[in-house]
């Protein structure tokens, strides 16, 4: 059977192949799949390729090594900046899990090739929503594929706001009295990383129109004045900054937080536990993240990856991997059937809530290219002001 | 009496008794390589990069020399940042000291060599399981719904529990969300090396000495004031280096307990590790450098490393 699946999706390609065979570009995208170089070195996030070490029911290595003879070896990179610099720093690598910061970075600096989506068979299959997403996509080239993509979301505790989730973010960003009448000062957390100063600055957006603010990621001095106000009116509400997932689990079980801004991670573990915490995305929208799979410009084994891209958008896959993350497949079509995830999984996890989602993105002094050097302030400053706010200044 | 042919080893242990210096060279080459080379050298090397500065456009660390760097550290946040780990390493040296000096002092003087033994090893064991296991116990030990809590609200004194948390800077939440809570982890964490170094100077000073103040007339108070505690300095400032630097790098514990605000090891894994600015992260790496070579100048003063 497996062979079947391998015979089959071989026919596809080469079928695939024929077909784009008109368009010769010199210097372009790869026009056919070739022989398999034995391996595909993958830059990713941890947790992000599972050979089932870590738990032996995620696994979509083996079965990928064993239909395509390409080993697979994984370097874990802990922060975008790391992934750029491994993947700009070195030609020894063929494909990079790049958040939306990082992926507009490496097209910039050539360090990532078009893909030739003819050669993949299963690009069709990607969400409508993200087959041209901008974050990979420059003057209609696509420089990857889409791997997963999640939300910031308002976990809340249901004792406390019974029923009726939570409409607003103020919840977490205003002194206020909860449903269950008592305050929540010291019952809710917020994140610690720097962009968070992006969240502030989404729900300013609706509550204070006449700031202006567009994009999240590029805010004006006064914009981002104003997010910083709203983030020091809350650090007199929260006990503490949620850094490490487990920890937050941890204080919505046992310190009686209320409300937080978290990931679907960890109220799926929460919710299987028992606990009596759910999630929402307010009417402001949320903040989220949205990751695809690059390839290098000079990567050495350009067929490996070929298989690998078209391997990473497999329904089965892509649906194990949600599970795993609590994050939202590319392909739709993973979100049925999928033991792992459940059926409720893809919503769980936001499928719906695309629309209302600002992804990630790196703020640079020039707007992400759409201003004057300046306009903008840099990723650098949320990063030291941010710190300043939750050390109480 | 000369026999033509010596050994080779013979003649290597007749060549090096002869030059001292090439002994020592080949005796303390390696270790001095390394002290100098990789662990100096890395300093140095942090040094020359706090004279860098990050680029605000690219991101990336523009490698001309300035003094900017320097001058973004002296701000109001990072200088809080330093009080506050200064100030918790001073608080937790002192407790440190106050709690293991009766404990050492007990294990030196009174204890049979049974109940030492057992004392020593009552210390020592909690080293011998993980730092992050520990940690994460006292998160859940300390938690609101926690044992702490639990049990003054068995003896009917949850209301103490809240005025203590009430209390203004070192209060919270709940224990696990305070200052005082972290103050506690810390000191829990960090004791072991504060009785050991106190008890090894306390055995060191002889019995006769005690009895003699006493046969002098001196009072039990005045024997330790001006007998005990003088010769036992030394053991409690080679105890507060442990204590006092180990609260100043720690990074895991101020992650787990308490409210977030940040310490130096945050401020600096935060600038390097998230916003690439390792400049600044360079610079502030100094504070903590800086910090602890003025102690050690006054923990030589009290003749702390006659005690390790």
């Amino acid at each position: 059977m497996r062979r079947m699946v391998s015979l089959l999706a071989a026919l596809a390609l080469v079928l695939a192949a024929c077909g784009s065979g008109d368009e010769a570009v010199a210097g372009g995208p790869l026009q056919e799949i070739g022989e398999g170089e034995g391996a595909v070195v993958i830059v990713a996030w941890a947790g992000y390729i599972e050979n089932g070490e870590t738990d032996s029911a995620y696994d979509w290595v083996t079965q990928f090594e064993a239909d395509t003879g390409c080993a697979v070896e994984v370097k874990t990179a802990g922060t975008s900046d790391e992934m750029v610099a491994l993947m700009t720093g070195s030609d020894e690598f063929d494909l990079v899990t790049a958040s939306g910061d990082a992926s507009l970075r490496l097209i910039a600096g050539g360090t990532v090739q078009e893909v030739n989506t003819d050669l993949i068979p299963s690009w069709s299959t990607v969400d409508d929503r993200l087959q041209s997403a901008p974050w990979h996509t420059v003057d209609g080239k696509h420089y990857g594929t889409p791997y997963q993509w999640g939300a910031n979301v308002l976990a809340y505790n249901t004792d406390v706001f019974g029923n009726s989730p939570p409409a607003s973010w103020s919840v977490i960003f205003e002194p206020t009295d909860l449903p269950d009448g008592a305050t929540n000062e010291g019952r809710v957390q917020a994140y610690d990383g720097p962009i968070y100063v992006a969240d502030a600055a989404v729900y300013l957006k609706s509550l204070r129109p006449e700031l202006g603010i567009g994009d999240p990621y590029q805010l004006n001095e006064d914009q981002y004045q104003a997010a910083l106000g709203v983030l020091r009116t809350q650090r007199t509400l929260v006990g503490r900054y949620w850094h490490d997932a487990f920890i937050q689990i941890d204080d919505f079980t046992n310190e009686g937080v209320a409300a937080s801004a978290s990931w679907p991670f960890q109220v799926n573990i929460l919710q299987a536990d028992g606990a009596p915490i759910a999630s929402t995305i307010p009417a402001e929208g949320a903040t989220g993240w949205a990751d695809t799979t690059m390839m290098h410009a000079n990567a050495p084994h350009p067929n490996c990856a070929y298989k690998w891209l078209d391997w990473s958008l497999n329904p089965k896959v892509q649906g194990d991997l949600a599970a795993w993350f609590g994050s939202v497949p590319s392909v739709p079509a993973a979100c049925e059937g999928n033991d792992l995830l459940g059926a409720e999984g893809c919503t769980t996890n936001g499928f719906e809530n695309f629309d209302r989602i600002s992804f990630w993105k790196t703020p640079t002094e020039d707007c992400n290219g759409t201003a004057a050097a300046g306009a903008c302030v840099p990723y650098y400053r949320w990063v030291t002001d941010y710190l300043a706010v939750i050390g109480g200044r | 009496m000369t026999t033509p042919e010596k050994p080779t080893i013979q003649r290597i242990a007749t060549a090096l008794y002869r030059r001292p210096r090439l002994r020592l060279a080949l005796l303390l080459g390696v270790p001095l390589l390394w002290m100098v080379g990789v662990y100096g050298g890395s300093i140095a090397s942090l040094l020359v990069q706090s004279f860098f500065k990050l680029d605000s456009f690219s991101g990336t660390v523009d490698r001309s020399l300035t003094l900017d760097t320097w001058r973004d550290l002296f701000t109001g946040a990072n200088m809080s940042v330093a009080a506050r780990t200064i100030g918790m390493a001073a608080s937790v040296t002192i407790a440190s000291v106050v709690i293991a000096f009766p404990l050492a002092y007990y294990m030196a003087r009174y204890a049979s060599r049974r109940t030492k033994a057992v004392l020593v090893m009552a210390v020592l064991v909690p080293l011998w399981s993980s730092y992050l296991v520990r940690v994460y116990s006292w998160k859940l030990i300390l938690s609101a719904d926690g044992i702490v809590s639990w049990f003054f609200g068995r003896l009917g004194l949850s209301g103490l529990l809240d005025a203590i948390l009430g209390l203004p800077g070192i209060g919270g939440p709940s224990l696990s969300v305070s200052f005082l809570g972290q103050f506690l982890v810390f000191v829990y964490i960090w004791l072991p090396y504060m009785v050991l170094p106190i008890q090894a100077a306390l055995e060191r000073v002889p019995r006769s000495f005690l009895e003699a103040s006493a046969d002098l007339g001196a009072r039990p108070a005045t024997t330790f004031r001006k007998v005990a505690w003088p010769l036992a300095i030394p053991g409690v400032a080679a105890g507060s280096i442990f204590t006092f630097s180990l609260t100043l790098g720690d990074y895991i514990i101020p992650t787990v307990i308490g409210d977030s605000s940040p310490f130096i090891g945050l401020a600096i894994y935060s600038y390097q590790g998230v916003a690439g600015n390792l400049p600044l992260a360079a610079a502030f790496a100094f504070v903590p450098i800086a910090v602890m070579g003025l102690y050690l100048v006054g923990a030589k003063r009290l003749g702390a490393f006659e005690a390790l």
